[in-house]
């Protein structure tokens, strides 16, 4: 079953096209990575199916409902989660209170407390920091508390920015086994979108490769990746 | 006034101050006046936008260094008896030191405590002058131009010996600040106050940067009290805190990034309370109305500007172009 | 002796008053990051809006009842209509962190003209609902009056209540994280426009309630509450924007200051001694007093 289809999407970012007539499908329960050099345009295809920046033409919807032009935090009553870009805990809250943020929309207290456990038995470091300010963690620490606070809006479409950015080769492991896991386990929809190509469509089911703002390739993971045309042209070698 | 060399800007403002000149012997006493008060106003704003628009720093208390400035020339002229001219320089001075130690302040107070000190400043400064007698107290220091020289004959007055004066050294400072702000110093501050990391990988010293627009703009604000003093009065009930907010109106009104606009800035304060006049005339005249009209009108035209085109006429009008370039 | 126990009393007083408007500013500063300098223009209006209930009624507490409520409805209407607009349009240039600042400021001009222009600026008194009389104590009259008494304990329940609100509430965890990061707040699910309103609400309560006890002090006219929206403000930076303990706290250290100042010195002292008490707080502790002790970038 097809959930997440987008269709002829163009976004621009005042006079410049960011990206032009996108079309991909996602299945549900499917890792898809979308990947691409920089400026490829792939925060911006995020950014625009969780509602922070209006499309200039064309349509996505999930569930055979649209989502664009619609709110975040509409969005996320509706089970899309997105895990931005670089920042995105709350320094100056606390780890648990970030965490908590996650659930404050249900008012389900102990639905919030039992989603907040299961975050911190995938990532135990955060259990340990729990009153901890967010601002005292590391990089790794941090995107795990920021999928952590993804995971208590208990989403069935969970967007993921870059989640790799500046951490470590083990952590990278560390997080992408997680989100593989994540997938299986809650039949999760997960969108990854990467720098990190190999790793990424290592992990995924479908690929989607983006290139200055137009779409270059969809397909199976494994068959992208050992395309050798894509290989030299997008993987580095 | 970017685009003109020097030597095209510099006729301009010469050919400027003789209409000027020439204006002012033709107009009656109160416009003259009011020429001179448009002239300082003009100069005062400028320091904000040296300040505000072009290093990015606030200031919400100017009118203190309008004050210092004031002040330094009053007692220069008082106490040291130094000529008119020379008072002018040690109110520069005076106002730039102390703009160099609030400089130094604000690199290390952030956005809303650099407010709250500034205002603090503003409020606090004029009112010393009460406590302590050599500085005139209440009534204040005397502080004086001295009467025309004879050979302008009996028809030149007063009023207009002001303007003159004030036309003529703000015509001069504005000059050199146009040059100033177009110079790699102007450059560096914009620079500063769009991307300060960039501008700091760029070998720009941010913070003695910073210190440094504080510290002229100060001394711009130093002169303007001067010659403010020297139209009205050298006492603490001339720098009150809504001098303050009334410079910063004027340099949004003008467009915060536009030498050109503080004039505009200038003269649209100095004349809406004209405007106001005429409109509550209108409205039957009553007391309440036309006392409260001029504050009503230029905070309206405060906020509008601020909503849709915060940094100026200039700027929104780019934006629109933008915009329809798309199309 | 009694010159010193005066003292403190009347810094006591000043203090509190202080602090009530200091909490109205770091109540929209914890929710938006804005200095709200119509907060004077807001609390004049409820003021003059608890004036005509007053004399018309004679009953203060439904003054105050009218004065809150229209409170909560300008804050939320200044939010809503100013400040949202003003966001959406100016995002970039120098004036950009100056905007709301600039934008305020005008604001608190178009009120005090408005209120000028319907109620002319003479000056009026206005009511106490207690006695202004001061306490006799063994036989002495110490400057400390029921009213006073009112003041500081207003100002003691509005930090309480708000504190807790702020603090433990999932309400008030909304608040700070849409305050802090209105991004992240929506993309956890968090309606951060209606939860902003709801901050400039809460801060247009504190308002009201500090122009309708503070104004029997004085006297009631356009631009009474200017000066206290600067001693406020002086205040609410001393102690530590991101505070509402600390607004408190700054009130009372500027309020001691300022009266000692008053009683030992002389009255015209008193402005630059507020400059000195802010400069000593603030190379002691830039952030304010309860504020962090990192120096944070503005």
């Amino acid at each position: 079953m097809t959930s997440l289809v987008v269709s002829n999407l163009t976004v621009s970012h005042g006079a410049i096209r960011a990206l032009r007539d996108i079309s991909f499908e996602v299945n549900e329960g499917e890792l898809t990575a979308i990947i691409g050099a920089n400026g490829a345009g792939k925060t911006t295809l995020l950014r625009t199916l969780s509602g922070l920046k209006s499309a200039e033409s064309g349509t996505a919807t999930w569930r055979d409902r649209n989502i664009l032009g619609k709110r975040p935090e509409d969005l996320v009553r509706r089970g899309i989660s997105h895990v931005s870009e670089g920042k995105s805990v709350i320094p100056e809250l606390t780890v648990r209170e970030n965490l908590v943020i996650g659930g404050l929309w249900r008012r389900d207290k102990s639905g919030t407390e039992k989603a907040i456990n299961e975050a911190v038995e995938l990532f135990p470091r955060l259990g340990e920091r729990m009153s901890q300010s967010a601002n005292t963690l590391s990089g790794g620490e941090r995107q795990m508390l920021a999928i952590g606070r993804a995971l208590v809006s208990r989403p069935k479409l969970l967007f993921l920015d870059e989640p790799s950015l500046g951490l470590a080769p083990l952590i990278i492991e560390q997080i992408f086994s997680a989100i593989k896991n994540l997938q299986k386990s809650m039949n999760l929809t997960v969108v990854l979108v990467e720098q990190n190509a190999t790793s990424a469509l290592e992990i995924a089911d479908t690929g989607v490769i983006l290139n200055l703002g137009e779409l270059v390739a969809t397909g199976n993971a494994r068959e992208l990746l050992e395309d050798p045309a894509l290989k030299s042209a997008y993987l580095g070698y | 006034m970017h685009k003109l060399s020097t030597k095209k800007a510099l006729t301009a403002f010469i050919i400027f101050g003789w209409i000027l000149v020439i204006v002012a012997d033709r107009v009656d006493e109160l416009r003259v006046y009011q020429g001179a008060t448009i002239a300082i106003t003009t100069l005062a704003i400028a320091s904000i936008i040296l300040l505000t628009g072009y290093s990015g720093q606030v200031s919400l208390g100017h009118g203190a260094f309008l004050a210092f400035g004031a002040y330094a020339a009053a007692l220069a002229q008082t106490y040291w008896q130094s000529p008119f001219w020379f008072t002018l320089l040690v109110a520069v001075m005076v106002s730039a030191a102390f703009g160099f130690i609030l400089g130094f302040a604000a690199g290390r107070l952030s956005g809303p405590y650099l407010a709250g000190t500034t205002l603090a400043l503003a409020v606090g400064l004029p009112t010393l002058a009460n406590q302590f007698s050599f500085l005139g107290g209440e009534t204040g220091l005397v502080y004086d131009a001295g009467s025309p020289p004879a050979r302008f004959g009996e028809e030149f007055t007063l009023y207009k010996w002001f303007f003159w004066i004030a036309a003529f050294v703000v015509l001069i400072a504005m000059f050199l600040l146009r040059n100033l702000l177009n110079s790699r110093f102007g450059r560096t501050w914009k620079s500063l106050r769009a991307n300060p990391t960039a501008a700091a990988l760029c070998g720009v010293n941010v913070a003695q940067s910073k210190v440094l627009a504080f510290t002229i703009s100060a001394g711009v604000a130093g002169l303007s009290g001067a010659l403010l003093g020297m139209i009205s009065i050298v006492a603490p009930s001339a720098f009150p805190l809504s001098l303050s907010f009334t410079i910063i109106t004027g340099a949004i009104l003008a467009g915060v990034t536009s030498l050109l606009g503080s004039m505009l800035g200038a003269v649209v304060l100095v004349v809406i309370p004209e405007i106001a006049d005429v409109i509550s005339h209108q409205l039957g005249d009553s007391e309440k109305v036309t006392t409260n009209l001029p504050g009503f009108i230029i905070s309206v035209l405060l906020i509008l500007t601020v909503l849709f085109s915060p940094n100026g006429p200039a700027e929104a009008m780019r934006k629109r172009r933008e915009q329809h370039a798309k199309h | 002796m009694r010159n010193l126990i005066g003292t403190l009393l009347i810094g006591l007083t000043l203090g509190s008053i202080y602090s009530l408007m200091a909490l109205a500013l770091v109540l929209v500063w914890r929710s938006t990051r804005v200095v709200n300098f119509a907060q004077a223009g807001q609390a004049i209006v409820t003021t003059y809006i608890a004036y005509e209930i007053v004399t018309r009624t004679g009953v203060f507490w439904l003054a105050v009842l009218f004065a809150v409520v229209a409170g909560a409805l300008i804050g939320a209407g200044v939010e809503y209509f100013l400040m949202r607009t003003l966001f959406r349009h100016v995002d970039e240039g120098p004036v950009a962190a100056l905007a709301p600042v600039i934008a305020t400021l005008g604001l608190l001009g178009i009120i005090r003209s408005i209120v000028g222009m319907i109620w002319g600026n003479d000056f009026r008194s206005f009511y106490s609902p207690v006695s202004t009389d001061n306490f006799v104590f063994a036989g002495e009259s110490i400057p400390f009056s029921p009213l006073n008494v009112l003041i500081i304990l207003s100002t003691v329940v509005v930090m309480i209540i708000f504190s807790i609100i702020f603090q433990r509430t999932d309400l008030g965890l909304s608040l700070r994280a849409a305050a802090f990061q209105p991004e992240i707040a929506r993309l956890a699910g968090i309606r951060v426009g209606p939860i902003r309103t709801l901050g400039w609400v809460f801060a247009g309560v504190a308002g009201a309630i500090a122009g309708v006890l503070v104004t029997p002090t004085t006297i009631l006219s356009p631009n009474s509450l200017d000066l206290l929206l600067v001693f406020g403000f002086v205040a609410a930076v001393i102690g530590g924007l991101e505070s509402l303990p600390g607004a408190v706290l700054g009130g009372l250290v500027l309020g001691l200051g300022v009266s000692f100042v008053l009683n030992y010195v002389g009255t015209s002292l008193v402005f630059p001694s507020i400059f000195i008490v802010l400069i000593i707080s603030l190379i002691v502790r830039p952030n304010g007093l309860l504020g962090s002790k990192k120096v944070r970038s503005a």
